[in-house]
């Protein structure tokens, strides 16, 4: 056997019988031998990510959601989902001998005697608010630069889903530890089900198993909470994010971008490492939120009793807008015929909501109709563009937050020493009034910044000269460095970048140079 | 060796790249060994702060050291990295052509055709087989609901109506005790439970009550009809809100006011709970009292309607 041709087995000679590539490309191969997946493999490593910032916003509605998973397995691990009355032993003296059931002992016990638990549990509280929150402003993105035109509708759709499948989430997220506060908030949502017109008190039978409160409301929306809302996510977020990947992104306009194209950064390796470092910095945030930022103190509140409250009793800020809906709704309550239909609730916390989210689901296709585009778009529109959606999305969120300032009607008197009557009589005026001179002022700038050449661009320091005579005349100053700044015309991934190209030749590269990298501060 | 090897994969593509006296390179740009040593820095400082993770996790530190290691380390190590890849790796612009999505005209109308024609010749020819089934997976539709229904909770019946307030009910506070003519001073408040019911679910839910004395020892009549309802100055209303069934918890004594702390509707105690404020749509109802021969207070009846926020079945009164 030793005559035979056969190299030895030296580590050079392995290594030879690689490629030119080693271990990295003998994977590929046998990968790619089995699942073919070389070529697609390197067109998904040159895809191209946008660099403008917000296309982060996004990024961080991904991984907040990463962070919740996380966390939320730990706090799984410790929380026991059942509203059994139990006398509390834990660590917490204030609450020792007290009646508690056991969701909050569990919760108790997350924060004070689990390692790291109350960490854990403020992370993922943070988390799910910072969840919302970018989520909402990354709609107010989408929105504002038109991305949601054709062929991305359907991504939109799946968008709106998961704010009110998120929003959804965090509710009954926040209910789960059955402190005064939540529960209290669990009550009006029961009584919010009840209000719907014939259907309303079989729905809260039902899903509370009888009667209110009940034993089974708790396991319920545990289960809920961890599995059935967070599969649907998963699968609504693999769905949006593949239809990102076949659709490619959207793009401002610029130097060489084109409804055709996509400029921006490379998968591999740039933007892998910024979105990778984005992902720490995000739950880094968390982190330190969790750390410094104290976020719903259950303990004291106490366990929930269906006849005790506190003071100030507000939802999770999510929620706010149908509280404040809910708080400067007039008291219509239809009754009649030997039947009652609560309209002071349904109407502004169960048809109001619903009507808004369909709404938004419909706009696209509103939009489409009314200004009769029906065409594919990929380049992003500047808001000032398009000021009638400007005005319009403003005025949306204005009214939004309008009726979240009205959930906090009794906060407000108290603290500016103004009769709740007046806090109120405000907030109903403001509700119509603040959208319709939000809509007005945002439509007329936008018009103002069409008008001025240039808008958006640094602008060149002049030089005023006054003569003899007393006239004046000016003429541009000189050029400062970054005036003379301009975008720099988009070339193909290269099949080769070199990636140091700057670092061993000091006096700079041949313009011949073979290597493809560019070092620009953007 | 394959012929792949010659694919223009490996072939070097010369293309324009800026020099360092280009004024498009930013000051980082052009000193990528300053940026390198910051981001080590950076690193250096992530490592130890993570390891102090790890340290203070086992030692049991304070929840906050164990947040500002954590928090702080991956901030580093995060910012870090979002530099590295910021100022030393490949930066652009780089460009990718966007290819059509739609196929062409044909591929369009033959798959369109194959769906039309296919299914049209399929259930065509076959008209009792395609309505038998569809008829079959329309009621599985419909019956796949009825675990939602049947299986989760019982009928509402008269569940929402009824509380376990009767005639002679005893009153008792939350600790069992029954009210006596001096339990409550003027201008005093308490929560009353029917007794044998203060821990269950109805009772804390449902029949859960208010009650309150007023001023002055006299027999207080809230309505026209309710005269005998507030001996000496007790007066008790359902603690559940007509509007969402929160606890009337906040009571201002010097307007005689019951408060709901969720919505802020404001129920007059005087003039039979009627709200004067808020968005609560009905007085909170009124539980009619008497003394019993020993000398307790009791319910001289129920509930005469609903009690809390309103539902389609209420009856209107």
């Amino acid at each position: 056997m030793s005559a035979t041709s056969f190299p030895a087995k030296t580590k050079r000679n392995a290594k030879a019988s690689m490629g030119p590539y080693g271990r990295v490309g003998h994977i590929v191969g046998e990968l790619d031998d089995r699942l073919g997946v070389a070529k697609g493999g390197r067109i998904f490593l040159d895809k191209i990510f946008p660099d403008h910032w917000s296309f982060m916003l996004g990024e961080i509605v991904l991984y907040s959601f990463v962070v919740l998973i996380a966390t939320g397995i730990f706090l799984a691990l410790f929380f026991v989902p059942s509203t059994t009355q139990v006398i509390y032993h834990g660590s917490y003296a204030p609450l020792r001998g007290q009646h508690v059931s056991e969701a909050y002992a569990s919760s108790v016990n997350i924060s004070f005697s689990v390692r790291g638990g109350l960490l854990i549990r403020q992370m993922h509280h943070w988390a799910a608010d910072i969840f919302v929150g970018s989520m909402i402003v990354h709609m107010a993105r989408i929105f504002f630069t038109g991305a949601f035109r054709k062929p991305r509708e359907l991504n939109w759709t799946i968008g709106i889903i998961m704010l009110v499948l998120a929003v959804l989430e965090g509710f009954i997220g926040y209910s789960l530890p059955d402190d005064l506060i939540s529960g209290t908030g669990l009550r009006i949502g029961y009584s919010i089900a009840e209000s719907t017109p014939i259907v309303g008190s079989y729905m809260v039978s039902f899903l509370w198993g009888g009667t209110y409160p009940g034993n089974v409301i708790i396991p319920r929306f545990y289960i809920i909470h961890v599995l059935i809302i967070p599969l649907a996510l998963l699968g609504l977020i693999s769905v949006h994010l593949a239809l990102l990947v076949r659709q490619k992104h959207t793009q401002f306009s610029g130097e060489g971008r084109t409804e055709d194209n996509v400029v921006g950064s490379p998968m591999f390796p740039t933007f892998m490492a910024k979105t990778t470092g984005f992902l720490f910095m995000v739950t880094a945030v968390t982190a330190l939120l969790g750390a410094f930022a104290q976020i719903n103190p259950i303990w004291q509140f106490g366990s929930y009793d269906a006849s005790k409250i506190s003071y100030a009793v507000q939802p999770d800020w999510y929620m706010g807008m149908i509280d404040g809906a809910l708080r400067i709704m007039p008291s219509w309550e239809f009754a009649g015929w030997g039947h009652t239909v609560p309209l002071e609730v349904f109407l502004p916390a169960a048809l109001f909501p619903g009507l808004l989210i369909n709404l938004w689901l419909l706009y696209p296709s509103l939009e489409r109709k009314m200004t009769g585009d029906y065409a594919l778009h990929n380049l992003l529109d500047r808001p000032r563009l398009r000021p009638k959606r400007t005005a319009a999305g403003v005025a949306m969120f204005s009214f939004m937050f309008t009726l979240f300032a009205a959930s906090s009607t009794d906060v407000l008197a108290n603290y500016f020493h103004v009769s709740l009557n007046v806090t109120l009589w405000f907030f109903r005026v403001a509700t119509i009034v603040i959208p319709i001179i939000c809509g007005f002022v945002t439509y007329q700038m936008c018009l103002e910044m069409q008008g001025v050449h240039d808008f958006g661009k640094r602008k060149r320091a002049v030089i005023v000269h006054r003569s003899a005579e007393g006239a004046y005349s000016t003429e541009p100053s000189a050029p400062r460095p970054d005036d003379e700044r301009v975008e720099l015309h988009p070339t193909p991934v290269p099949t080769r970048i070199d990636v140091d190209p700057l670092v061993n030749m000091p006096n700079g590269v041949p313009a011949s140079s073979p290597t493809g990298v560019r070092q620009v501060t953007r | 060796m394959s012929e792949h090897d010659h694919e223009p994969s490996r072939t070097r593509v010369p293309m324009p790249i800026a020099t360092l006296d280009d004024p498009h390179l930013g000051d980082a740009a052009k000193h990528p060994q300053r940026i390198e040593a910051i981001v080590a820095a950076l690193f250096l400082v992530a490592i130890v702060l993570i390891a102090g993770f790890g340290v203070a996790y086992w030692q049991n530190w304070n929840p906050w050291e164990l947040g500002g290691t954590l928090g702080g380390g991956l901030f580093l190590l995060g910012f870090g990295l979002t530099a590295w890849g910021k100022y030393l790796m490949p930066q652009g612009p780089f460009v990718e052509e966007r290819h059509t999505l739609a196929g062409t005209p044909d591929e369009r109308s033959s798959m369109a055709a194959a769906l039309v024609e296919r299914s049209t010749v399929v259930v065509k020819r076959r008209q009792l087989l395609f309505g038998l089934f569809s008829v079959g997976a329309g009621i599985f539709g419909l019956v796949a609901l009825f675990p939602l229904i049947r299986s989760l909770g019982p009928l509402p019946g008269k569940s929402l109506d009824v509380t376990d307030w009767r005639a002679d009910t005893l009153l008792v506070d939350s600790n069992n005790r029954p009210i006596r003519r001096d339990t409550l001073v003027a201008g005093g408040i308490m929560t009353v439970f029917p007794r044998g019911h203060i821990n269950d679910d109805a009772g804390q839910a449902i029949d859960v009550t208010v009650l309150i004395r007023l001023p002055g020892d006299q027999d207080i009549v809230t309505k026209p009809g309710r005269e005998d309802w507030a001996p000496n100055g007790y007066v008790a209303y359902s603690k559940l809100c007509t509007h969402l069934g929160c606890p009337v918890g906040l009571y201002e004594q010097e307007l005689e006011l019951l408060v709901c702390p969720c919505h802020q509707s404001m129920f007059n105690v005087r003039n039979g709970a009627y709200p004067q404020f808020g968005p609560a749509p009905r007085p909170l109802p009124q539980l009619p009292l008497k003394w019993n021969d020993e000398g307790f207070l009791v319910a001289r009846a129920g509930y005469d309607q609903a009690v809390g926020p309103g539902f389609t079945e209420r009856t209107t009164t």
